[in-house]
């Protein structure tokens, strides 16, 4: 019986079992009437409250049995394999329990079956035919169990309404923890990897090192070298040092206007024009970057004598800037106008003009919301990938020239992660250390920006 | 000034304000036929007033009745209001205040305001005060700057409680010590007409009894128009009470005048509390 089928089944039994406890609930409510006992619950909480009983504790044996089946099986499979034929690496028993599957699912093999690998794809699906009918069994007993206890336990007393309650927070936590907790796994499985990577190239190396060219070492030798990260990391730094020149003073002046001087009829029009820019996919800033902006200020470049790639920080960078200015316009205008008026009021009161209580109170009292509106931006510009990977020219050399092409943290991920390779050298693997990095980084920027936020809400609460 | 006599409904009058003479000097600032639109509607249906100099005139009326659309004629605050829109003629010393070339900058030196929230900007107690000299260039080193903020602070009453921590943010003070604070920063511009609206309304008694005492030392040196709903407090502080009434001005004389002996029925059916 199919895992879909299965689940079908049991929300049909859930409601069932919820007409079972309504019909019921109602009769014990019919015979109370009168006798001055008061149902504590609606009937309709009392049949939830069956049709939970019934449905959950099934649904928690199927999604256990589940988890641990394969393994169980598996093992099983191995332990009666003859131990001659047991292979020696673990790669190797991946390998020929992949095969045991294939066989015992009916699918085709590359190379011919072996004898014993065709009993112990037979003895497989013996078993998970038998465990399949195990946990049937096991949940129609205990749902069906659920269904006479609950049924009966209905009296007027029994708080349904709050036990229900109770599992829907049980739910609502359940859904936060798994959110969490991929988060969680996320990291951990970074973690994992970068230690990995980290076995072969040492820590201080991979920080603090001044040259990345980790194609031309040999894999497998010891003292890996050319993973240094400092030039990524200043390619990083460089073109979000360029993007928030571009986006921080447009951005600012664009906010301002919006909230102090546009009028509402503008400003309903303007500000999700401004918002639209960032809802373009950033692979069309991409190839805007390389195709008009490159060239057109290799150009510009050459008219004034200077020397600027078409693919280079620049490019990249003013084109993030553009990307991101909505990001500290929309922020920076809701902060703006969440200070009162009676502050502005109270600086116009004074005498002073319109722009001098804009310069003098309000961007004093909105900076720091101003400020982490501009980290988010930062950490958006530093995360950035197509933008870059089209049009910063992939050179990964330290260098302090804007007009030169760098390379960034997220093109040398893309970079080492595409292709034909091998998933153990410390080639892919330096993908997980540059992305943890990336990740700290990121992560940092937004809780300082956040704290700031946060801080600044307090303030006028 | 007497004690607030919170529990009695009735509005006792202070013994100053029983000499029936008025302060009959020279006429600081008038309105005549004074109109604020808000958009297409009227808020003030024609207002004329003359308010003395180092007088303190009193603004009551029910809820939107429209007084503080008038205080904010009085230094074109309304200005600040897109949709609103003022008529007729405001006048200080004689001089038009609606008049095109006159600096609105100005103008707000002259005529001071003080709002109902306490409203001191984040920054130190000394920017809070410092913050209007600075701006109309009234001091040119800091020896003068310091002078004027203390000066400004003793005036308001405050000097004492805060004079360690000049530093200390403006938000960090009390409600009544932030509205002292505010009192101060307009006395530190040295207006010559001082506007509040309920300038108390956010503070308690003991709080409101010591701005109570401040206006009323104030006076001496300055005009201050006031806004309040608590009539107590209108009878306290104020020389001469307007009534105020569906953007009417109702009735204007001595205070005494209007709590004992109101000439119009609609002035007495709201300070004996019949509606309002
Ligand atoms: N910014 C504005 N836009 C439109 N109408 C306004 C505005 N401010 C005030 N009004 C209207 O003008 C009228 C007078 O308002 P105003 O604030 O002067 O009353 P008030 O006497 O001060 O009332 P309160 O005692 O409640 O403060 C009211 O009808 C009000 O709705
Ligand atoms: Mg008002």
């Amino acid at each position: 019986m199919s895992n879909m089928l299965l689940i079908t089944l049991l929300l049909g039994l859930m409601a069932i079992a919820y007409q079972l406890g309504l019909v019921r609930s109602k009769g014990v409510a019919a015979t109370t009437s009168g006798t001055g006992v008061k149902m504590h619950s609606r009937p309709t909480y009392h049949a939830m409250l069956v049709a939970l009983w019934v449905g959950v504790p099934a649904a928690l044996i199927f999604a256990v049995w589940s988890l641990f089946q394969p393994g169980i099986i598996e093992s099983m499979v191995l332990a009666q394999l003859p131990p001659e034929m047991m292979p020696a690496t673990e790669n190797d028993v991946r390998i020929l329990l992949r095969r045991i599957h294939n066989l015992s699912g009916g699918f085709g093999l590359i190379e011919e079956a072996a004898a014993y690998e065709l009993n112990a794809a037979r003895y497989m699906a013996e078993l998970r035919s038998i465990s399949q009918m195990l946990m049937i069994a096991l949940m129609a007993s205990v749902a069906a169990t659920a269904l006479v206890w609950t049924r009966k336990r209905i009296h007027p007393l029994l708080r349904a309404r709050n036990q229900v309650e109770q599992a829907v927070r049980v739910l609502l936590v359940a859904c936060s923890a798994v959110a969490i907790l991929t988060t969680i796994g996320i990291v951990l499985s970074m973690i994992g990897e970068a230690m990995r990577f980290f076995s072969f190239v040492s820590p201080m190396d991979f920080f603090f090192g001044t040259t990345w060219n980790p194609r031309f070492s040999t894999v497998g030798t010891d003292g890996q070298t050319g993973f240094g990260m400092l030039p990524l990391l200043w390619g990083t730094m460089m073109i979000a040092l360029i993007a928030l020149a571009v986006a921080v003073p447009v951005g600012l002046m664009a906010a301002i206007f919006l909230s102090e001087y546009a009028s509402d009829r503008v400003r309903a029009v303007a500000k999700p024009i401004i918002e639209v820019l960032a809802g373009i996919p950033t692979i069309v800033y991409g190839f805007f970057a390389l195709i008009t902006v490159g060239p057109f200020l290799a150009n510009f470049g050459a008219s004034l004598g200077l020397e600027i790639r078409a693919t280079s920080a620049i490019t990249a960078g003013l084109v993030m800037g553009i990307m991101i200015i909505p990001f500290i316009s929309s922020l920076s205008d809701d902060i703006i106008t969440q200070v009162p008026k009676s502050l502005r009021d109270g600086s116009l009161g004074l005498g002073a003009t319109k722009s001098e209580t804009i310069r003098k109170v309000v961007l004093p009292a909105a900076l720091p919301g101003i400020v982490g509106a501009i980290l988010l931006a930062a950490s958006r510009a530093i995360g950035e990938t197509m933008i870059v990977v089209l049009a910063a020219g992939n050179s990964p050399v330290l260098t302090a020239n804007p007009f030169e092409a760098v390379s960034t943290m997220t093109v040398t991920i893309v970079n080492q992660l595409t292709g034909d390779l091998d998933f153990a050298s410390p080639q892919s693997l330096v993908a997980f250390a540059l992305g943890l990095t990336l990740f700290v980084i990121t992560l940092l920027l937004n809780v300082v920006a956040l704290v700031i936020v946060r801080k600044y809400r307090e303030q006028y609460e | 000034m007497g004690q607030p006599s919170m529990n009695t409904l009735k509005v006792t009058l202070p013994e100053s304000a029983d000499s029936q003479a008025l302060p009959q000097g020279n006429i600081k600032m008038s309105a005549r036929d004074v109109k604020v639109f808000y958009g297409a509607s009227e808020a003030l249906h024609g207002i004329n007033m003359d308010i003395y100099e180092n007088e303190v005139v009193a603004f009551i009326g029910p809820s939107g009745c429209g007084k503080s659309t008038f205080l904010r004629c009085l230094n074109r605050m309304n200005d600040t209001i897109d949709s609103a829109r003022v008529t007729g003629k405001v006048t200080l010393d004689d001089q038009d205040i609606y008049d095109p070339s006159l600096d609105v900058v100005q103008l707000r030196a002259q005529v001071g305001m003080v709002f109902q929230k306490p409203n001191p900007f984040p920054k130190s107690i000394f920017e809070n005060i410092a913050y209007g000299p600075r701006l109309h260039g009234l001091v040119d080193n800091k020896t003068d700057l310091e002078e004027i903020v203390e000066s400004s602070l003793r005036r308001a009453g405050l000097w004492n409680e805060v004079k360690d921590r000049l530093d200390a943010p403006g938000t960090g003070l009390s409600g009544g010590q932030q509205q002292r604070l505010c009192i101060a920063r307009a006395i530190a511009v040295s207006p010559e007409v001082i506007l509040m609206d309920e300038p108390c309304s956010a503070l308690d008694p003991i709080a409101t009894t010591i701005i109570e005492e401040l206006i009323d030392e104030l006076k001496g040196s300055y005009t201050i128009a006031i806004v309040t709903h608590n009539m107590q407090q209108a009878a306290r502080v104020s020389d001469r009470t307007a009534f105020f009434h569906l953007g009417n001005l109702v009735e204007l004389s001595a205070t005494r005048e209007i709590f004992t002996n109101p000439q119009d029925t609609r002035t007495e059916d709201y300070i004996t509390g019949r509606f309002g």
